[in-house]
């Protein structure tokens, strides 16, 4: 029985993150209403889970540290092929940095208990830090792989997989168990079925919060992390405006055009 | 030197023996950081033969550098790497670490800082120190700048881009010490790096483009997309991308330019179906022309535009 674990992250509807904004009085951030969804690389983690469960007789635990709302997250994960949901949820864990984060998830893994393989999205669209896979494996003392891109060979206990380099890729043999960050193009990932959605009404989500880890206020949340914002600012408006050029497409068409061949492109 | 901070580290990289030029850009940055520290630059770098390398290093603003020369660190092995750094961080107590966001830089750095048990910043476009001497690490998010501090623990570690900073003109009257590392054994021997295979990159580089022609969500779809590289090889230009487009998957993430992709800077830079966010446009750097294809154009940018049409850019392309 493979053992696996997915991580994943409740984050701002990228499409609409550019409604979320600072206000330059408060210099807090201002969510707008953006909803939170499941983090795009996470799927691909997900997806990597459930390619292998129909390989192998696994068993996939997904887990997840956010706010009560990012259960729906983890049961869109057990609506995906999940077999069981944790949700880290806990006054005491906001405002975690990737430190904490990674913390407090690697908890959440060990009290899950046995497992051999750890999914994670390479980076989140909110944070974008590809810290919290890494950090994970340290607290957990396991290998790590980030940016895998192919899993080549995971018949048994030590596996090649490809890693994105720069122009290339690098080969990597891994013992498990271990943790893998995926890139995007590692799989594509499935969409919801129904059937799916029906069969995850009877899962559960099981919620754990700082008592249920047993770790102290100083090492999660804001408390737990080294590093902080010091300050938020607001970008300078610049007076100088771009040219706006309206009219027919046609028009529109000959003014890039004349433009490119001022520049010497064309 | 002064004794008020220990030293400000670089970890270099170099790739078939070649420096990567953020190492040296970041040993420029580091090198105003140490002196307003009053401290030195000692910089890491491990491979196999690299004593020459270990040169440029010093003539770049190194004082010190730590060299691990040695078959075993030809390419780069996390357990080993990490457990080299690791090590050495721990006996000289670094005040800061800086580290290129290369696809080594973003592994073994946050390996190095959760063993040491200190914070670490993604993707920096500045460093900054206070009145308190303490770095600020700015990044930028939701239309504004971040500072980022890590107050009480040490290193203060974070990581940038090529291109970020510039790349100081080597002096090679500079002289520094360089110190041979010893190679760390009985390692778990965990996980291996069995080869690292290299391909020569297809088109036009985006890093040294003339002219680039980048995409966003405006595309719509796949054919969207095809638009819209196709001008970009009509044009002879690069293509490149904003991180919608890739989440999308049109687009390939070594097209993506921004804080967490590549910084460019072209002569002429098109953007087309795209806001102009922020994460986006400070991957922009010196364009002498700015066009922008948008109907949605991001006012709070605007000011970096210098045309914009405002249009689709399936408008652009078809009637």
């Amino acid at each position: 029985m493979l053992n696996i674990v997915v991580c994943v992250k409740a984050v701002p509807d990228p499409k609409e993150a550019c409604n979320i904004k600072i206000d330059p009085d408060t210099k807090t951030l201002l969510r707008c209403d953006v909803p939170l969804v499941l983090n795009p690389l996470d799927k691909n983690a997900m997806e990597a889970a459930l390619q292998l469960k129909t390989q192998f007789e696994a068993h996939i635990s997904v887990l997840s540290m956010g706010p009560p709302e990012a259960g729906n997250i983890v049961k869109e994960c057990l609506a995906l092929g999940a077999d069981q949901g944790f949700l880290l949820s806990d006054p005491a864990f906001g405002g975690a940095d990737a430190f904490a984060t990674a913390f407090t998830l690697a908890k959440g893994i060990e009290k899950i208990g046995s497992f051999d393989v750890v999914f994670c999205g390479m980076a989140s669209s909110d944070g974008s830090t590809e810290w919290v896979g890494p950090e994970i494996a340290t607290f957990l003392d396991l290998p790590v792989v980030t940016l895998v891109k192919e899993i080549v060979d995971c018949d048994g206990a030590s596996w090649k997989v490809k890693a994105s380099v720069e122009n290339g890729y690098r080969l990597m043999q891994v013992e498990l168990p271990a943790v893998f960050t995926v890139t995007r193009e590692v799989n594509t990932p499935r969409t919801l079925s129904f059937s799916g959605i029906i069969k995850a009404r009877k899962k559960e989500i099981e919620q754990w919060g700082i008592n249920e880890l047993g770790v102290t206020h100083e090492t999660v949340g804001l408390k737990g992390s080294p590093t902080i914002v010091s300050e938020l600012n607001a970008q300078e408006e610049n007076k100088r405006q771009a040219e706006m050029i309206s009219g027919t497409r046609d028009e529109k068409a000959d003014v890039l055009v004349q433009k490119l061949v001022d520049a010497g492109v064309l | 030197m002064g004794t008020d901070h220990s030293a400000v580290w670089v970890i270099a990289e170099q790739i078939d023996c070649h420096l990567q030029s953020v190492s040296l850009q970041l040993i420029g940055r580091a090198r105003k950081l140490a002196d307003q520290l009053q401290t030195s630059v000692e910089v890491i770098l491990l491979g196999d033969n690299i004593e020459q390398q270990a040169r440029q290093l010093i003539a770049a603003g190194a004082d010190r550098i730590y060299l691990g020369n040695a078959p075993e660190l030809e390419v780069y092995q996390p357990e080993l790497y990490t457990e080299i750094v690791v090590k050495l961080a721990a006996e000289h107590q670094p005040e800061i670490i800086l580290i290129g966001s290369t696809d080594m830089g973003r592994e073994l750095a946050p390996l190095v800082a959760a063993r040491l048990k200190t914070g670490l910043t993604a993707h920096c476009i500045d460093f900054v120190l206070d009145k308190e001497l303490i770095l600020e690490q700015r990044i930028p998010a939701y239309g504004g700048l971040l500072s980022i501090v890590c107050p009480e623990k040490r290193p203060q570690m974070a990581t940038a881009a090529k291109g970020v900073f510039p790349t100081p003109e080597p002096d090679d009257s500079r002289t520094g010490e360089t110190m041979m590392i010893d190679i760390p054994d009985h390692l778990p021997g965990r996980i291996k790096t069995l080869e690292i295979i290299r391909e020569e990159p297809q088109g036009v580089p985006l890093e040294s483009a003339a002219t680039i022609v980048a995409g966003g969500a405006g595309a719509g779809d796949n054919d969207g997309w095809n638009d819209i590289s196709e001008l970009a090889e009509t044009l002879n230009a690069a293509l490149g991308s904003t991180r919608p487009a890739v989440d999308e998957g049109w687009a390939e993430l070594e097209t993506m330019i921004g804080q967490s992709g590549k910084m460019v800077s072209p002569e002429v830079y098109i953007g087309v179906g795209l806001s102009g966010e922020q994460q986006h446009m400070v991957g922009i750097v010196g364009a002498r022309v700015m066009i922008a294809v948008t109907m949605m154009p991001n006012h709070r940018y605007l000011s970096r535009w210098i045309t914009a049409l405002l249009m689709t850019a399936v408008s652009l392309f078809r009637n």
